[in-house]
């Protein structure tokens, strides 16, 4: 074992590393809104919007990721192209926060529909007899509230998701780990690369679990 | 002021509310009570629509509930209400309870929202209390500030749904004595309760529901005053909660 190569490849592992947290930023934010719409959609008295949302929800969760990322791939050139009638040129980058957006948004949506059904039945009651219509009770009372309550469970599973954009190697983009294993390939030393991109991988999801756990402590008083 | 007109209320097949009907002039206060179950918390919520019902109609302020057509966010920021578990918002602070649906709603400016809500908050004795949350305050405490959040809307009517059953007794006084001043100065009021010394002392008439059902509407006077014209019912009810 010599990790002496790895110093000078730093600089290359961590634009990788960028991409990763960018991939994860740009999916839980996407996830996190199309998600919380989601749940708005699956607790409205309306059954289509309900039903809708319901089959959003149960598709995504019930197909792997990895299928989800490579779907996209090919089906989001040839859906712009459907749309707007020209080739428009979508990097893997592109493709790859679309797939992660719409599939986390999936398991956001039932964070955050927990979340809001935590809420006391009385505090929409209230806020409804003030006049407020259904998009304030929501935006103003309701939601407010249910964020502060999920916050651990949405980063936790931001965490998940920062371990999972490591499936963008199947479209070739060079995320953290792909680019640790293709640096250890060409200098020849795999297996320090990897060692090491393992270590990195624990070192920040375990952090940011313990972060989590203190943040849950925290927020429970 | 409050229009009751042959409501009926099912929930599935369990009839709710039966044929009831009354009116709240303006200025009246009006007292309901009866037995858990009987229906009168469900009544009181069909005032402002937070409830639905299914035959019959409520005319509020010349405005029909049952209208379709009716605009209920509009009508509901008219007619003030307080429930039994005061349902202060724990996100916001007390100001911020107190403005909130001003500046949303009614579209006031921050400013003379929160002149009102402190002038309100000083009324019910707790603007020392501003900047705090609810989950500070005691159960008194936060049910004056809901009274007060109910008042910052200028309400024509308010409602009150048992506004002291979950209060420590201790607490329920503060509670009756600001409900007490707004009965004096004229507010109209509708208050499902049991607490029958409000009733004896501000109350212009008194419902007494059972089974879903109106059983008793008549004067104050009429009510407390004699027992034997009062139905079975009401004079059981009467007597378990009179005895002590």
């Amino acid at each position: 074992m010599d990790f002496s190569a790895i110093l000078p490849a730093l600089p290359g592992l961590w634009e990788g590393m960028l991409t990763t947290l960018q991939l994860m930023l740009l999916g839980v934010l996407g996830g996190v809104l199309l998600g919380t719409l989601l749940a708005v959609m699956r607790l409205s008295h309306n059954r289509l919007l309900a039903n809708l949302a319901a089959t959003y929800v149960n598709y995504f969760r019930s197909i792997p990721l990895l299928l989800v990322i490579t779907w996209f791939y090919f089906a989001v050139p040839f859906l712009l192209r459907a749309i707007t009638g020209e080739d428009t040129p979508v990097g893997a980058f592109t493709s790859c926060v679309v797939a992660f957006l719409m599939f986390e948004a999936a398991y956001f949506c039932e964070i955050v529909r927990a979340g809001i059904q935590s809420i006391p039945k009385g505090q929409m009651g209230a806020a409804q007899a003030l006049g407020m219509t259904h998009g304030q009770c929501m935006r103003l009372i309701i939601l407010p509230q249910a964020f502060r309550k999920m916050t651990p469970l949405l980063l936790q599973q931001s965490i998940i998701l920062f371990q999972d954009t490591s499936l963008v190697y199947a479209v070739g983009l060079m995320d953290f780990l792909n680019a640790a294993r293709s640096r250890g390939d060409i200098i020849g030393q795999p297996h320090e690369f990897l060692i090491f991109a393992g270590l990195v991988y624990f070192t920040v999801s375990f952090a940011a679990s313990l972060l989590v756990k203190r943040l849950q402590k925290r927020l429970a008083v | 002021m409050i229009s009751i007109q042959n409501v009926y209320k099912w929930y599935g097949d369990f009839q709710v509310l039966s044929n009831c009907s009354t009116e709240v002039s303006k200025g009246e206060v009006v007292v309901v009570c009866g037995p858990s179950g009987s229906g009168k918390s469900t009544l009181i919520k069909c005032v402002n629509a937070l409830e639905p019902f299914q035959r019959g109609d409520i005319v509020v302020d010349g405005i029909s509930l049952a209208d379709p057509k009716t605009n209920l966010p509009k009508l509901r920021s008219r007619v003030g209400m307080v429930f039994q578990h005061f349902e202060l918002f724990p996100h916001l602070s007390i100001t911020e309870n107190l403005t909130i649906a001003q500046i949303k709603v009614l579209g006031r400016g921050k400013d003379e929202a929160t002149e009102k809500g402190l002038a309100l908050l000083e009324r019910v004795g707790l603007k020392a209390h501003a900047h705090k949350y609810p989950g500070q305050l005691s159960g008194g405490q936060q049910q004056r500030v809901a009274i007060a959040r109910a008042l910052a809307m200028d309400p024509v009517v308010m409602l009150f749904d048992e506004p002291t059953s979950a209060l420590d007794p201790e607490m329920v006084n503060e509670v009756l004595d600001v409900m007490v001043q707004l009965a004096q100065e004229g507010m109209t009021m509708m208050c499902v309760t049991h607490e029958m010394g409000f009733a004896r002392k501000v109350a212009d008439r008194v419902i007494f529901m059972d089974q879903g059902q109106i059983v008793e509407d008549c004067a104050k006077e009429a009510f407390f005053g004699d027992l034997s014209a009062r139905s079975e019912r009401a004079r059981q009810f009467l007597a378990k909660i009179l005895q002590h």
